[in-house]
């Protein structure tokens, strides 16, 4: 791989010309949280953020888009969403979330909503410092390898640049004046005492090979129905979470009757109609089960079908819950570390 | 995104082929069969599917649901569908007339291993509109008949009047080659000749069956899962040819939309057809 340097004053230079012919998304300010924005001010970007509120999921499939026009049954695409887009700033733990939708969208029936937007945004990583609440150690997700264009390891005085793609060469073509190519023996030991460092930021870590098992042993335990009774069945996690990528579609007939859109928007299984089908009959009824089927997403079937949690560890479902229900209290259950003082608080929630 | 993901020509799997109701007609008061032909001629006699597979069907501004092919593969061209009115979509197809155009994708999902199948035999528990699914199957092997060894059908409704495909059935009664058994839950006509009572009261009127050699399929409403299946163990027929095929809320039948998801797996890609061992493996599916 091609690594190289750029100062820190030479970045917004070089932001500055490659947003020229692509709409620059990068986290900004959004109350006294973060969220990813369109950006034309790069004062305004946030070098030194956690998670944002939403993951970049929402820059590839809105959470309202319109997927056809029609007019009497002949479908029109509408890929007005895509957009070409340089997306700064993104996180490993959201670049791993994008590689495992970019799985889930090209198997099978590969979806042309995502792929357009995907294939039309180019990725530039990068690196980031643990809070209390990210565990991207436990998932393996504070690493990255692939799924950039480039990757900018912040090492204070500069970046350490790491050229991903071909399209991310494309970039640091525009003006390589800016970079500095030798990377020196000593540049290498400030990035590797970093690396060592940053690791050991992680404040809490859960034991993920554990999880297939556990939910399998634990599918009938009591646990679950105190989570199901404390759920608000807001559906805030999936909103939230990276690999979360379920929708609902609807027809919005015009007026006319011959014309009309198709929606596609966010969806979420914990909502209570989620597999409810026509008739009335619901197949999870309980929100114990929309529970346990959510975190079976998250803690085993993507372990089963392409070796690795879904979840990426960005620690986003614990910043979300209103009442605390997150991989990290259902993960530590799961492993019978109960924690009184979350169960203590549930029992309020649900007796109050 | 990895090179090997990126795509270059793309066809949308969203977008339906359109398709014209050449026939419709009640089959009960509820449930009303439709005749359907891809309006392209070519795309229409391309359209291949296996017994078990399903179609999503839409009517432009009400939306698309999926529903299970009834006819059979073996009968090329026209596609039939039975169709209970119970959403908002069903309740727009009801209201379309023959000619009108619907749309349609699909095929979509598994089917019943009638590859397997062969030279075993075959006994096949109907419980109310889960004969829309099982007729496909049905027809396929009546008409590879010689296929098979022996074919059993038991058929139960809750009313006379709410048997589907009621003379289709009855005329199977008057063939040799298969043995079929009609049920009702509860006779309010008075001219009920056939038995009454739950399908499962139709068991021990089988003739004894060959377990090892016997694949077992059924299809009806939720609850009449555990009881048929309770039937097929205690005649020790082995799990795996316990066949069933379930319903589940779909808004994309391609596997991406998340709502047929099951455990781990998705019931319009890994399913709809499961045996009664991914049954037990899984435990959210009955």
């Amino acid at each position: 791989m091609r690594i190289i340097k750029l100062r820190h004053e030479n970045l917004y230079p070089f932001l500055e010309i490659i947003s020229k012919d692509a709409d620059l998304w990068a986290p900004v300010k959004r109350g006294d949280k973060h969220a990813y924005n369109l950006v034309d001010d790069f004062s305004k970007i946030e070098m030194n953020t956690t998670r944002t509120i939403l993951p970049p999921r929402k820059i590839f499939l809105p959470s309202n888009f319109n997927m056809f026009n029609i007019s009497r049954m002949d479908y029109t695409e509408d890929f007005s969403h895509v957009k070409k887009r340089i997306l700064f700033g993104i996180h490993p733990c959201d670049i791993h979330g994008l590689l495992t939708l970019d799985n889930f969208f090209n198997q099978a029936f590969p979806d042309p909503y995502y792929i357009k937007a995907r294939e039309n945004t180019l990725i530039l990583g990068l690196s980031c410092w643990p809070d209390e609440h990210c565990f991207a150690k436990s998932t393996n997700t504070h690493i990255i390898e692939e799924g950039y264009d480039l990757f900018f390891t912040d090492l204070k005085d500069y970046f350490i640049v790491w050229i991903g793609s071909s399209s991310g060469d494309d970039l640091i073509r525009r003006k390589p004046e800016l970079f500095n190519e030798n990377l020196t023996d000593e540049d290498i030991k400030t990035y590797i005492r970093w690396q060592a460092e940053r690791d050991k930021a992680y404040k809490w870590d859960l034991n993920f090979t554990a999880m297939p098992d556990l939910m399998e042993l634990k599918y009938n335990d009591p646990l679950w129905e105190k989570l199901g009774s404390a759920c608000f069945s807001c559906g805030s996690c999936s909103c939230v979470c990276p690999t979360c990528s379920c929708y609902n579609v609807m027809d919005q007939p015009s007026l006319n009757r011959e014309d009309g859109k198709i929606v596609r928007h966010w969806d979420a299984c914990t909502l209570e109609e989620y597999s409810e089908v026509a008739g009335g009959e619901n197949f999870r009824k309980k929100k114990s089960d929309r529970l346990k089927l959510w975190y079976t997403h998250k803690l085993q079937a993507y372990i089963s079908k392409y070796g690795k949690p879904s979840c990426v560890g960005c620690g986003r479902c614990i910043d979300t819950c209103p009442v605390d229900i997150n991989v990290r209290t259902v993960g530590k259950a799961l492993l019978g570390e109960e924690q009184d003082v979350f169960w203590a608080r549930l029992h309020k929630e649900v007796t109050k | 995104m990895k090179e090997e993901n990126r795509i270059i020509t793309q066809a949308n799997p969203f977008i339906p082929e359109p398709a014209r109701i050449v026939r419709t007609y009640h089959l009960t008061e509820d449930v009303k069969f439709f005749q359907v032909r891809i309006v392209d001629m070519e795309k229409a006699l391309s359209f291949r599917y296996r017994a078990g597979q399903f179609a999503m069907i839409s009517v432009q501004g009400a939306g698309e649901a999926p529903f299970s092919i009834s006819s059979t593969p073996s009968r090329p061209g026209l596609l039939e569908f039975c169709i209970r009115k119970a959403g908002t979509v069903t309740n727009a197809l009801f209201r379309l007339k023959e000619n009108d155009l619907i749309g349609l994708r699909g095929p979509y999902g598994n089917e019943f291993p009638v590859d397997r199948m062969k030279d075993k035999d075959i006994l096949i528990v109907v419980g109310g509109l889960g004969a829309a699914p099982l007729r496909s199957v049905l027809l396929y092997c009546l008409d590879n008949r010689d296929q098979f060894r022996r074919v059993s059908v038991l058929h139960g409704a809750k009313r006379p009047a709410e048997m589907i495909f009621r003379e289709e059935f009855f005329a199977l009664k008057e063939r040799e080659d298969l043995e079929c058994l009609l049920a009702v839950d509860d006779d309010d006509t008075g001219s009920w000749t056939e038995n009454i009572g739950v399908v499962t009261t139709l068991f021990p009127k089988l003739k004894e069956i060959d377990p090892a050699n016997t694949y077992a399929l059924v299809c009806g409403p939720p609850v009449m899962y555990k009881f048929v299946i309770n039937e097929f163990i205690k005649l020790n027929i082995p799990k795996v040819q316990i066949l069933m095929t379930l319903e589940r809320r779909m808004k994309c039948g391609v596997g991406k939309c998340g709502h047929c998801a099951i455990d781990y797996i998705y019931t319009c890609i890994d399913g709809p057809v499961f045996t009664y061992w991914d049954v037990i493996h899984m435990k959210e599916l009955i």
